[in-house]
């Protein structure tokens, strides 16, 4: 257990060290927010409560988007690169013979790097957007910390996607191009692009039972107050469960692929 | 499910050798596109399109022997170089000690561990450094990699702070401690893998090509730190290298492998009697001269005021140089080793003579 704390503690200081892409990911995810959230505000003129939130929530919606936009790894951007990196060049094999558990070594490295991505990329943006935009954030502390348990359970989730992504390299000559499926498809059914209640019908029911809704829209809807008691524990059970299904998938995964590097030499 | 062999009763033999070899193999399974036939290329592919999917379709599976049947001890303490040309196998059983290959044949146990079936508790016991490859964490200083195997070995505080004291004395790494492995260079890179492999107190310390790309000076420092080691604390080395030099400067004992197999397990110079492998003299002269005819040595080349004469490895370089010094003009003047590739060459050209 020490050994992971000490692994997602590199992972959160690894990250506080790229300084210039912090800067350069705040000031994106800023510019981003403002154009947005403009958008939005046409939007909501036009159909005014659509998906069911109005004006002040579709905006925070927005800010909440932009600040979890890094540390879910929405669009990638995580370890996966460096994994798929590492199984492509062989390095993986090299790990293989260290007393540590792979998935749980890069679970680790990806909760130090999405607290860091939390404070580092998240927190400033959602003031700078504040400051211009009338926001429906909950005054009750007790909200606030349900979101960090939905954020965190997302990051689990958004982790284990990855992990299964990353480890496709063992059969697939070109990782990179599943991690960019991948990230597409993160990047509609996360609800980053419009909250999935949005969406009509079958694509928005559909949508909302995806892994990736554990991403944004729920942690959101935390956020918003539109979970509160039994919802609220059904919202974690829903996320909890998609991660450990998928934590299991990579775990099997996984031991397929051990057994192929180790018979078969990768 | 039964391929493996014999089951109990292989600790009880582990006092002998500490690392053993019995009849190890390993065989890649390579599939590759078969190509079609005789006529392949451009003209080929004008052929029926029946024939040309059979052909498109048809995947030759294609066996590599990367270890073909080896056997040898190692016994505790020892210091044994593992030599052979590219592709010989070196990695290739490197990987089955450490247990992340297994073989596909054949035994092997190292401290009484079979290595691929009890690889995490192996671990404890070895430290691995491939010289291609790095352990370290990229974007972090060296220390907090070390930091890292304090953990993940669990090693008592105590022992992992005297062990790395150690390491950065004698590895000259504390200068190091704080920079972020990336901006290493490869020379300094390399010596805080060989701190890393060791700070859990292995008592085998494999090293796949720890010199590899590194200048005189960082080579040099890496062989102290290796014979110290051996010397002192006794820990098992098995070495594999490309430079002559490491092997001659490190290990009495030296075995060398070219497809799979053994070809040599033993003493240095019987390596050089059996390769009958020539080292080379270069003379630099302050002028240019017909090629130096001295007995026991044989000019090879002459450039400008510059000759290679080749003398059998065996002998002593002095008395020639003597000699050239007492009879020519010299400026200056260097031994070159016979590179392994060449002994390997001459030794695998004669075993197929007899
Ligand atoms: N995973 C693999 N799949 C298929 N063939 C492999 C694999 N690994 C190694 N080989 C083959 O096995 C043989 C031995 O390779 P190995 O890496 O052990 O050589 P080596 O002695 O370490 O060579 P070098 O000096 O170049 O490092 C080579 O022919 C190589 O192509
Ligand atoms: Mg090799």
């Amino acid at each position: 257990m020490r050994l992971y704390i000490a692994v997602a503690a590199g992972g959160f200081r690894r990250y506080a060290t790229y300084r210039v892409a912090t800067f350069a990911g705040v000031f994106t995810n800023t510019v981003f927010g403002y154009i947005m959230a403009y958008t939005y505000m046409a939007l909501w003129d036009q159909r005014p409560r659509l998906g069911g939130y109005d004006l002040p929530e579709a905006l925070t919606y927005v800010w909440l988007g932009q600040a979890l936009l890094a540390t879910c790894a929405m669009m990638g951007g995580g370890f996966e690169s460096e994994l798929i990196e590492r199984i492509r060049t062989g390095d993986v094999a090299v790990d293989l013979y260290r007393p540590a558990d792979l998935q749980l070594w890069w679970l680790a490295v990806d909760l130090g790097r999405a607290a860091f991505h939390l404070l580092g990329r998240g927190i400033v943006p959602m003031v700078l957007g504040s400051f211009v935009f009338e926001l429906a954030l909950p005054a009750d502390p007790l909200t606030w910390l349900a979101f960090l348990v939905a954020v965190t359970l997302g990051v689990v989730v958004s982790f284990a996607i990855r992990f299964l992504v990353a480890l496709s390299a063992f059969w697939l000559m070109d990782g990179a191009g599943a991690a960019q499926m991948a990230l597409l498809a993160g990047l509609f059914f996360s609800g980053m692009l419009l909250p999935l209640p949005v969406f009509p019908g079958a694509l928005g029911e559909v949508a909302a039972v995806l892994p990736w809704s554990s991403l944004l829209q729920i942690p959101a809807d935390v956020l918003l107050g539109k979970h509160t008691g039994w919802d609220l524990a059904a919202a974690y059970a829903f996320q909890a469960g998609w991660a450990v299904a998928l934590l299991a998938a990579g775990r099997v995964l996984q031991s397929v692929a051990t057994r192929r590097v180790v018979v078969q030499g990768g | 499910m039964s391929t493996e062999g014999a089951d109990a009763g292989d600790a009880g033999d582990a006092e002998d050798g500490f690392i053993e070899l019995d009849g190890v193999e390993k065989v890649f399974d390579v599939r590759r596109r078969a190509r079609g036939g005789a006529g392949a290329g451009a003209g080929g592919e004008a052929r029926g399109g029946a024939r040309r999917g059979i052909g498109r379709l048809r995947r030759e599976k294609h066996q590599v022997r990367a270890v073909d049947g080896i056997s040898f001890r190692v016994p505790r303490g020892e210091m044994v170089g593992y030599i052979g040309p590219n592709g010989a196998g070196k990695s290739t059983t490197i990987k089955m000690l450490t247990g992340i290959l297994t073989p596909s044949g054949g035994r092997l146990s190292v401290a009484g561990i079979d290595p691929s079936r009890e690889r995490t508790r192996l671990a404890r016991h070895i430290g691995v450094v491939f010289g291609q490859r790095t352990t370290l964490w990229w974007d972090l200083p060296l220390i907090d990699s070390y930091r890292l195997m304090h953990r993940m070995y669990r090693i008592p505080d105590a022992r992992f702070r005297a062990n790395l004291e150690r390491c950065v004395e004698l590895l000259d790494l504390a200068e190091l401690l704080d920079v972020p492995v990336r901006q290493l260079s490869l020379g300094q890179r390399m010596r805080g893998d060989i701190a890393a492999a060791l700070l859990h107190d292995p008592a085998i310390l494999y090293l796949d090509e720890p010199t590899i790309g590194l200048d005189v000076i960082s080579k040099a420092k890496v062989r102290d730190f290796l014979r110290n080691l051996n010397a002192e604390r006794g820990t098992t080395v098995l070495l594999t290298t490309h430079d002559l030099t490491d092997i001659e400067q490190l290990c009495k004992r030296v075995m060398v492998i070219d497809h799979g197999r053994l070809l040599y397990d033993g003493g240095l110079a019987g390596l050089h009697e059996i390769g009958r492998s020539e080292r080379t003299l270069v003379v630099d002269l302050e002028q240019e001269l017909p090629p130096i005819e001295l007995p026991g040595a044989r000019p090879v080349r002459t450039e400008g005021p510059r000759q290679w004469l080749a003398f059998p490895a065996t002998e002593s370089a002095a008395p020639l140089v003597a000699r050239i010094a007492a009879d020519y003009p010299l400026v200056d003047l260097s031994v070159r080793e016979p590179d392994i590739e060449t002994v390997i060459a001459k030794m695998y050209v004669d075993r197929s003579a007899v």
